[in-house]
């Protein structure tokens, strides 16, 4: 699910910053779909697939889930993000400033430079646990488990107050007794490399990340392959038919009831919305203007269907069938690793494959963070700020709790950024049906635009509090939300919005 | 080598990445020697693509 922008149009989306892009830029089809395939078998699919299975998913569930919710993802991208950036042809941020003002955009780039950082963070974890196995004949690193937060012991406050604004669940976290030095001497190590590349090797990543990308979706397709294999040894099913397949699927691997301790349960309806909202952030919240405004028509969001049923349906079905065969044979072990799943699945080769699926994700997204903060501190080079970020995202990689929580997290960073993809849906096609003026601060020369930053805010307050209050989960609040914002939008633009014309003449 | 060899290698060795695990799941192979024939693969490909995937064909017209 990653938000690796490492592949072929990694240098583009730099340029053409201030302006719209030119037809002689503009990219063909297929460039979107090797852009989309390689960006979504990430090294984040490794801890989403098992994750699923945690969370007791049925076979149904989530095969048919996974099928719709990637349609609805493919169609959101076709339809509502291509259509406005073939339009404008702008960035994102460009977008964004024309309706918001700089200042409101600034804090946009916090928020989203927090949320990559969080997210590297994650990435990091998945490569320190294939470092953790690459160096287990020199030195042992204590894996983290399912329910851990941190890798050091915390004040029992701090656990029942993340468990009281929901972070965690505060009576299955485990307590950790002594600290785990060597697990954050690994997280801060492979932290620190993946900095110092993003901040003076950033093409070469890109170089290593298109290079990586067909071979490691097949590696992704082996965990599967070799999994299931194992998965009819150890059952003793005999499979002849479809049929059989099936049988296997629903009895043993993906049996559904209940979840694991600490995990929410997952039905067909939070894996729709999970598969269609995980990129939240990229389709309906229009992070991808920038990449689409380089395509030739709108229909390319189609193109997207490449990442999502590579990386978002088999990527996922084949790291959750090795999990599902790790609780099989130890119903004890619960722990979500990587790196030891992908060693006994497929050796040295799938070590490989977590720790580069890790890297080339995780220093895109360091190098994105970088420049949204950079943006807030302009004067400073963007290789200090690259360089503190990833050592930021290196710290959130030692606390276990995001990588495990990761599903949570995933719905929680497409809710955060969902109402600013509502305000610019509402300002390209709804403004001038409601006698408001789009590019509002554009044309008044505002800093910041209260109808939007209004419309943001109160529809993050209310979508935690109807997440907090039980009404409504958060892997589905986000559409609700959608509409919440759109409408906030129009009536505080009514209410605040002065003639922008006549103030622009002004 | 010519630009055209290495495509070829390459595309090889990406057969050569999905096969031992298709074998093993078909029981052809033991997992210790699907383990082996990927790394192999895995070693072909990485000295394979890097010499012509995102390089300009300077013999193209």
């Amino acid at each position: 699910m990653a938000d690796d922008r490492s592949h072929e149009g990694a240098e583009a989306i730099d340029e053409y910053e201030r302006e719209p892009v030119p037809e002689r830029a503009w990219l063909g089809f297929k460039n979107f779909v090797g852009m989309y395939a390689g960006e979504h078998t990430a090294g984040t699919e490794l801890m989403l697939g098992p994750l699923f299975v945690a969370s007791g998913v049925g076979a149904f569930d989530l095969i048919v889930g996974l099928l719709l919710g990637n349609l609805l993802a493919v169609l959101s991208w076709t339809f509502v993000t291509a259509p406005i950036a073939t339009r404008a042809r702008l960035t994102l941020y460009c977008q964004l400033e024309k309706i918001c003002g700089r200042k409101l955009v600034t804090l946009y780039n916090l928020a989203n430079g927090v949320m990559f950082c969080f997210l590297a963070g994650a990435m990091i974890t998945v490569s320190a646990t294939a470092v953790g196995v690459m160096v287990q004949n020199w030195v042992h690193i204590p894996m983290p488990e399912l329910n851990d937060v941190a890798p050091f012991p915390l004040p029992e406050g701090v656990y029942q107050a993340l468990g009281k604004i929901g972070l965690i669940d505060a009576a299955t976290t485990r307590r950790v007794e002594s600290t785990n030095v060597s697990w954050i001497v690994a997280t801060l190590a492979v932290g620190f490399a993946t900095a110092i590349v993003a901040a003076y090797g950033y093409r070469f990543v890109s170089w290593v990340a298109n290079i990586a990308a067909p071979w490691m979706t097949l590696v992704f397709i082996a965990f599967g392959l070799v999994a299931l294999r194992q998965f009819i040894d150890a059952t003793g099913v005999e499979i002849r038919s479809a049929g059989d397949l099936w049988h296997l699927a629903t009895t043993y691997i993906w049996k559904g009831g209940d979840p694991l301790p600490g995990q929410v349960k997952f039905t067909f309806w939070h894996v729709v919305f999970f598969a269609w909202f995980c990129n939240m952030a990229m389709h309906i919240g229009m992070s991808d203007l920038t990449i689409f405004r380089y395509a030739r028509h709108s229909w390319y969001g189609l193109a997207t269907a490449s990442g999502m049923y590579l990386g978002h349906f088999l990527a996922w079905i084949a790291a959750s069938l090795l999990y599902a065969l790790q609780l099989h044979n130890n119903p004890a072990n619960t722990n979500v690793l990587p790196g030891p799943l992908a060693y006994g699945a497929c050796g040295i080769a799938g070590l490989v494959c977590v720790i580069i699926a890790g890297w080339t994700t995780a220093n895109p997204t360091i190098y994105r963070a970088g420049l949204a903060f950079q943006a807030i501190m302009p004067r400073v080079s963007r290789a200090k700020v690259t360089i503190a970020t990833g050592m930021l995202a290196a710290v959130a990689g030692m606390f276990p709790a995001i990588a495990m929580k990761l599903l949570g997290f995933v719905a929680v960073y497409g809710m955060l950024l969902m109402p600013m993809g509502a305000v610019i849906f509402v300002d390209f096609y709804l403004m001038r049906k409601f006698g408001l003026e789009p590019n509002y601060a554009e044309r008044t020369g505002i800093g910041f635009n209260w109808a939007a930053g209004l419309a943001w805010f109160l529809t993050l307050g209310l979508c935690w509090w109807l997440v907090n209050q039980g009404y409504i989960g958060i892997f589905f609040v986000s559409l609700p939300g959608w509409f919440f914002a759109a409408a906030l939008y129009i009536i505080f633009s009514k209410l605040f919005h002065r003639d922008a014309r006549a103030l622009a003449a002004a | 080598m010519s630009r055209r060899l290495l495509q070829i290698v390459s595309w090889l060795a990406l057969v050569a990445t999905i096969l031992p695990s298709a074998l093993f799941l078909a029981g052809r192979i033991t997992l210790d020697q699907s383990k082996a024939w990927l790394l192999v693969a895995t070693i072909v490909w990485f000295a394979a693509t890097p010499f012509w995937m995102g390089r300009k064909d300077e013999n193209a017209a």
